[in-house]
C-alpha cells in the first residue's frame, strides 16, 4: 500500500539522502531510514487529486511542520469545524437522525464559510490576510456561487462518510507568512480576533451550539434548546475543553485560547439570538413547518411539561384551548423564517411552560389565597367521597413537588460547585509559560488525589444517562405522589353544557408591556411583587428549563396580553375616556 | 530549591496591564487642565439578564469555597475534602493579587482538613506542606513555620529543627521587610529548639553530677547549644512584639550562666519599653525574676503596680495585697485594700478563699483599729448596689457553706461588716456555724454584733467627720 503511494516520489531525504519513503498514519511522508517527516510536494497532490480519495489524507501532509514544536499549520475555522464535528457526532449518538451531520449541518457550515469569505469564494479572507497568495492554480473557482468547485473537492472526502475535519480548504488555498502566526498556534488566530467582523458574524464557541440548534430545528428533532443546553452542561455534548479532542499537531496557544477555551456555560438567550442572526446571515429559506405533530408544537411540549411538573393530564385540554385561542399553535407563528422581522422568534420550550402557567392562573388564580381555598374544598370532598378519581388538591401537589424540587435543586447546586472545569490537556498562553503551567497542573492533580482519598466518596459517579425528564412521577407509586390522574372537577363548573372554571377572576402580571426594543424585555420580574405561589410555579419551570424565572415571566405576560387583548384594549380606552 | 519558586504574580494577563496604564495616563492630564472636566464615577456593572444561570469558572469556584467553609464550620472534614478536591482547580487560574487568593485558601483549608481528618497522617501532611511551599515566594516562610508548628505538636522535634534550618538557608531575591521579620521568627524558633536541647543536656549533667562525675563532652555540647540559642533569641526580642516564650528561655539561659545584669536588662526592656505592646506577662516575668533575686519590696511592688493597672484580676494580686498590707505606709495599705476589692469584682475570684481571707483580714484590722473606715466606705460606695447580689445572696451562702466552710467564714465576716448582722449571707452562715457548734463562727457572730454600727457608717451618706 505504502509502496504504491510512495513509488513515484524519488527525491532524496534531506537528512540522510536515502530514498526510502513511507507513509505515516496521517498520510504524511517520512523517511524510513532516519524517520525524518517531510512536507509533501504539490505535484503529487495534483496527480493523485482527482482520481484517488486518498488525496485528502495525503494533503494533510502538506501542512507545514513547524520547526520546534512539531505542530502543523491550521486555521481557526478548521478548529471550529472539528468542534462542530464532535458535537454533531455526540448528537448522533443521542439518537439524532444521521442525515443531520452530513447534509444539514455540513451544508450550513459550508454556507457559513462561503458567506464569511473564508472558503469557497474568490478571495478568501483577502482583506485581512495580507501576505497570501490567493487561489492559485489548483483552485479553479467557479463563478457560480451556489456550487463552487471546492465543494466537489470536499465531497470526495465525504465518501468516507465524515465531515472531514482534517482537510483544510483554507490552508490549501492560502499560505500565510509565518510572521502572522507568532502569538497563536493557529495561522489566523490573531487576525481572527483583531478583525472587525461586524458584518461577518464571527464564529465563537457559543456559536457552535447555535449551529447545532439550527440544524436540530431544521430537522425538527424532538429536542428543545433548553434541553440541548442541559445536555451540553451535563457533558453529553462536547463543549467545554473540546480542544482536547484536537489532533496532537494542532497546537493551541496565545490567542487561540481566547477563541477555543471556554470558561462559562452557554446562556440560553445568547445561543438563541445567535442562531437567529446566523440563519439570517446565511440567507436560509423558511424552515420546515412546525405542525401539530411536531415535538416543538406547544400542545406537545405542554403535555411533556405537564407530566414533568406532576400536574393533572386534564390540564392539557386547557393548554390546548389557550394555544388555539391566541393562535400560537399556527404553523406560520411557529415556523422560523430567517430575516423576517415581522414574525417573532419562538422559544418553544419557554412558550409551552408559560402556557401552563397561564392555565394555572386561569383555574387557580395563584394569588396565595384562592388556590388554597380550592384545595381545602377538594380535600373535604376527597375525604368524604372515594368514588371516582380523586380531586386535584393544590396543597398536596405543592408539598410533593416542593420537596422533590428542593432535593433536586440542592443536588444540582452541589454538582455545580463541584464541577471540574479543567481537562488533562493543559493550555498555555506561550511557550515560556509551558513549564509553569505543567507544574501547576501536576500539583492540582496531586492535590486532587490527596484530598480525593480523604473525601470518602468513592470515585466520582459516572455521568448519568441523558434523559429528557428531570423529575419523574409514576402512577404505579402507591404513595399517591403522582397527580397525573387527578380530576379537575373541584375547580370547574358546568355552564350551559360547557365546563368553565369556577374562578371568575384573573390578575395580569403587567398591564402594559415594555418595548423590547427600548429596554430589551417585554416585562420585568421582581419576586417580592408577586404572589408566592406564582413564584413557586415559575421556579419549578425555571428549574426544568434551566433559565431565569424572569424569562418565563416575560413569556407569561406576552401570552396574557394576547389572551386579554380585546378586554384590555377596551378597558384602557374606557379609562382614558373617564380621565378626560 | 530557589528555581522551584517563582513569583506567582507575574501571570497577569497583558490586557489588564494595558488598561491600567491607560487610566493612569489619563488622570494627570485631567489634573493639569485649569478647569478639570467633570469625572463621572464608575457605575456598577449592568446586571446580565440570566446572571444566575450563567455559571462560569470563577463563580463556580467561589460557590465551591462557600461549601467548603460550611463543611469546615460543621467539622465535616470528609465533605470539606470532597469539595476541596474540586476547588484546587482554582490554582490554575490564580492570577489574583488579592491578599488571600486561591493558593492561600488551599494552603489554609488543606492544612485544617489534613490536621483534623481521621484518615490523614503526618507523612501526608508534610507532603502537602512541601507542595504548598513551592506555591509562592511570599508565603514560603510562613508555610515553613506552620509546618514546623505541626511537627512540634506531633513531637517530631528533629524534623522540625531540620525544617527550620532549611528555611533559614533559603534566599529569594531581595528580602522585603516582612520577609526579614519572618526570617527572624524562623531563627528564633530554631533558637528555641536549641534551648530545648540545651536544657536536655543540662538535665543529663545535673543527674550525672549527683552521681559524682561529670562529662566534659556533654558539657561542651551544652555550651554550644547555649551559644546558638542565645544569639537567635537575643535577636528576636529586640524587635517590638510579644515574645514571652523566647524571653523566658533567654532569661533562663542567662541566669544559668550567672549573667543577672543582662537578664535584668532584658526583662526591664521587655516590660517597660513603650514600643512593645502592653503585655502583662512581661511584668510577671520581671516580678518573678526580682523575687528570685531577692530584690527589695519596693521594686517588687512597683513591678506589680503596673500589672495591677493592666490586669487587675491577675492571680499575683494576692501577693501584691499581702505585701501592701504589711507595709508601714498608709498609702500602700490603702492601695492594698483597693487591689483586693478590685480583684473580687471579677467572677473568676468569686470562690477564692484566699482572696476573701485577705480582704477579711484587712477589714477586720480597720474595724478594730477604727481608723480609716472611710477607705472601706469609699470602696463600698461603688459596689454596694451590686455586690450583695453578686457575692452575698442566700443561694451563694448555702452553696459556699456546703462546698467550702473556710470561704463562707471569710465571706460572712466581710458581709457582716459591710451589710450588718441582718444580711442574708451573714445570717445564714453564722446560723449554720452556730448550729454546727463551731467556735470561730460564734466568735464571728460576736464580732459582728459588737461592730454592727460600722455598717451604718459605711453605708451611710458621705460623712465629713470621717474624712481623713
Amino acid at each position: 500500500m505504502d509502496e504504491e503511494d510512495t513509488r513515484d516520489f524519488n527525491e532524496r531525504c534531506a537528512q540522510c539522502s536515502e530514498v526510502n519513503w513511507g507513509l505515516t498514519d496521517g498520510g504524511g511522508f517520512y523517511c524510513r531510514s532516519c524517520h525524518n517527516v517531510i512536507e509533501r510536494t504539490r505535484e503529487v497532490v495534483n496527480t493523485d487529486f482527482i482520481t484517488n480519495s486518498r488525496v485528502q489524507t495525503i494533503s494533510k501532509g502538506s501542512k507545514k511542520q513547524e520547526k520546534n514544536e512539531g505542530g502543523c499549520e491550521w486555521y481557526v475555522c478548521e478548529g471550529f469545524q472539528l468542534v462542530l464535528k464532535k458535537q454533531v457526532e455526540a448528537l448522533e449518538a443521542l439518537g439524532v437522525h444521521p442525515q443531520m451531520k452530513d447534509e444539514i449541518l455540513c451544508n450550513f457550515w459550508r454556507c457559513y464559510l462561503q458567506k464569511s469569505k473564508q472558503a469557497y469564494c474568490k478571495r478568501p479572507a483577502a482583506e485581512a490576510v495580507k501576505a497570501l497568495s490567493v487561489c492559485e492554480s489548483s483552485t479553479d473557482v467557479d463563478s457560480d456561487p451556489e456550487r463552487p468547485s471546492l465543494l466537489d473537492l470536499l465531497s470526495l472526502s465525504e465518501s468516507e462518510g465524515d465531515l472531514q475535519t482534517d482537510c483544510s480548504f483554507a490552508s490549501s488555498v492560502s499560505k500565510v507568512s509565518e510572521s502572522t502566526s507568532v502569538c497563536s498556534g493557529s495561522v489566523d488566530g490573531s487576525l481572527y480576533l483583531m478583525k472587525n467582523q461586524k458584518e461577518k458574524l464571527r464564529m465563537t464557541m457559543p456559536m457552535t451550539l447555535s449551529f447545532c440548534y439550527m440544524a436540530l430545528l431544521w430537522m425538527r428533532e424532538p429536542i428543545t434548546l433548553s434541553e440541548f443546553l442541559r445536555f451540553v452542561v451535563e457533558g453529553h455534548i462536547p463543549y467545554l475543553n473540546v480542544f482536547q479532542h484536537f489532533p496532537e499537531k494542532m497546537k493551541l496557544c496565545g490567542l487561540d485560547l481566547k477563541i477555543f477555551c471556554v470558561e462559562s456555560w452557554p446562556v440560553y438567550e445568547e445561543v438563541f439570538n445567535k442562531m437567529h442572526e446566523l440563519a439570517a446571515f446565511l440567507d436560509l429559506p423558511r424552515f420546515p413547518d412546525i405542525t401539530e405533530s411536531c415535538f416543538l408544537h406547544p400542545d406537545m411540549l405542554c403535555m411533556k411539561y405537564l407530566m414533568e411538573a406532576n400536574l393533572p393530564d386534564e390540564l392539557h385540554n386547557w393548554t390546548c384551548r389557550v394555544v388555539k385561542k391566541i393562535g400560537i399553535g399556527e404553523v406560520d407563528f411557529l415556523t422560523l423564517t430567517p430575516g423576517n422581522k415581522s414574525t417573532g422568534k419562538v422559544k418553544y420550550d419557554v412558550l409551552a411552560a408559560a402556557v401552563i402557567v397561564v392555565v394555572l392562573k386561569l383555574l387557580f388564580l395563584l394569588d396565595d389565597h384562592y388556590e388554597w381555598l380550592l384545595s381545602e374544598f377538594a380535600e373535604e370532598r376527597n375525604k368524604n367521597n372515594t368514588e371516582g378519581g380523586p380531586y386535584f388538591e393544590f396543597k398536596r401537589w405543592y408539598e410533593v413537588v416542593k420537596h422533590s424540587l428542593d432535593v433536586k435543586q440542592k443536588k444540582l447546586d452541589e454538582e455545580r460547585a463541584k464541577y471540574l472545569w479543567r481537562c488533562e490537556k493543559p493550555l498555555f498562553y506561550s511557550i515560556n509559560k509551558k513549564s509553569k503551567v505543567l507544574k501547576r497542573r501536576q500539583m492540582v492533580v496531586n492535590l486532587q488525589n490527596q484530598f480525593g482519598k480523604l473525601s470518602g466518596s468513592v470515585q466520582r459517579a459516572k455521568k448519568p444517562n441523558p434523559s429528557s425528564f428531570q423529575l419523574s412521577w409514576s402512577e404505579e407509586n402507591t404513595d399517591g405522589s403522582c397527580f397525573h390522574g387527578h380530576s379537575l372537577k373541584g375547580v370547574l363548573q358546568e355552564k350551559r353544557g360547557f365546563l368553565t372554571p369556577m374562578n371568575p377572576d384573573y390578575w395580569l402580571c403587567t398591564v402594559k408591556l415594555c418595548s423590547e426594543r427600548l429596554c430589551g424585555h417585554l416585562a420585568h420580574y421582581r419576586e417580592v411583587e408577586f404572589p408566592q405561589t406564582y413564584h413557586f410555579v415559575l421556579g419549578l419551570f425555571s428549574f426544568l428549563l434551566r433559565i431565569q424565572p424572569s424569562c418565563i415571566h416575560e413569556e407569561v405576560c406576552m401570552i396574557e396580553h394576547k389572551l386579554f387583548n380585546k378586554k384590555l384594549y377596551k378597558k384602557l380606552k374606557y379609562n382614558t375616556v373617564l380621565r378626560k | 530549591m530557589d528555581s522551584l519558586l517563582e513569583e506567582e504574580d507575574e501571570e497577569v494577563p497583558a490586557v489588564v496591564g494595558k488598561r491600567r496604564k491607560r487610566r493612569r495616563r489619563r488622570s494627570p492630564s485631567a489634573q493639569a487642565a485649569l478647569q478639570p472636566p467633570l469625572c463621572l464615577p464608575f457605575l456598577p456593572q449592568l446586571p446580565v439578564s440570566s446572571n444566575e444561570h450563567k455559571l462560569n469558572f470563577t463563580k463556580s469556584k467561589e460557590v465551591c469555597l462557600r461549601y467548603i467553609q460550611d463543611a469546615l464550620l460543621q467539622k465535616q472534614w470528609k465533605r470539606a475534602a470532597e469539595f476541596l478536591t474540586c476547588y484546587v482547580e482554582a490554582l490554575e487560574k490564580d492570577y489574583s493579587r488579592e491578599h488571600i487568593g486561591p493558593s492561600e485558601m488551599i494552603w489554609r483549608i488543606g492544612t485544617e482538613i489534613l490536621w483534623h481528618h481521621s484518615q490523614s497522617s503526618m507523612k501526608e501532611f508534610s507532603c502537602f506542606m512541601e507542595q504548598m511551599k513551592t506555591l509562592g515566594v511570599k508565603r514560603y516562610l510562613k508555610v515553613c513555620l506552620e509546618h514546623v508548628f505541626h511537627l512540634l505538636c506531633n513531637g517530631q522535634i528533629d524534623e522540625a529543627y531540620q525544617n527550620l534550618s532549611l528555611a533559614e538557608s533559603w534566599r529569594f531575591g531581595e528580602q522585603t521587610a516582612i520577609q526579614d521579620k519572618e526570617m527572624k521568627l524562623i531563627q528564633a524558633y530554631r533558637g528555641l529548639l536549641d534551648y530545648h536541647n540545651w536544657s536536655k543536656q543540662k538535665n543529663i549533667l545535673l543527674e550525672n553530677g549527683e552521681d559524682g562525675f561529670s562529662d566534659l563532652a556533654v558539657e561542651q555540647e551544652m555550651h554550644g547549644y547555649f551559644r546558638k540559642a542565645a544569639v537567635n533569641l537575643k535577636e528576636i526580642i529586640k524587635i517590638p512584639g510579644v515574645w514571652d516564650v523566647f524571653v523566658k528561655c533567654y532569661v533562663d539561659l542567662l541566669e544559668f550562666y550567672g549573667d543577672h545584669n543582662e537578664a535584668h536588662q532584658v526583662l526591664n526592656e521587655y516590660a517597660y519599653n513603650s514600643k512593645f505592646p502592653a503585655n502583662p506577662n512581661a511584668h510577671v516575668y520581671l516580678y518573678q525574676f526580682l523575687k528570685r533575686q531577692g530584690e527589695s519590696k519596693k521594686s517588687l511592688i512597683s513591678a506589680l503596680k503596673i500589672l495591677h493597672d493592666i490586669v487587675p484580676s491577675h492571680e499575683l494580686m494576692i501577693d501584691f495585697n499581702t505585701m501592701l498590707q504589711k507595709s508601714k505606709k498608709r498609702k500602700k495599705r490603702r492601695l492594698g485594700l483597693e487591689v483586693i476589692f478590685t480583684a473580687l469584682d471579677y467572677a473568676g475570684w468569686k470562690e477564692n478563699a484566699k482572696a476573701w481571707s485577705c480582704l477579711a483580714r484587712q477589714m477586720k484590722q480597720i474595724v478594730i483599729s477604727e481608723k480609716h473606715l472611710d477607705w472601706i466606705k469609699q470602696e463600698w460606695n461603688s459596689r454596694k448596689d451590686w455586690w450583695p447580689a453578686f457575692h452575698f445572696s442566700r443561694y451563694l451562702a448555702k452553696r459556699n457553706w456546703q462546698e467550702n466552710k473556710n470561704l463562707s467564714y471569710e465571706k460572712a465576716l466581710v458581709a457582716g461588716i459591710l451589710l450588718g448582722k441582718d444580711c442574708k449571707y451573714f445570717k445564714y452562715v453564722s446560723h449554720q456555724g452556730c448550729k454546727a457548734q463551731l467556735k470561730r463562727f460564734r466568735m464571728l457572730k460576736k464580732f459582728v454584733n459588737r461592730h454592727n454600727l460600722v455598717y451604718l457608717r459605711i453605708s451611710g451618706p458621705p460623712d465629713s467627720s470621717v474624712q481623713p
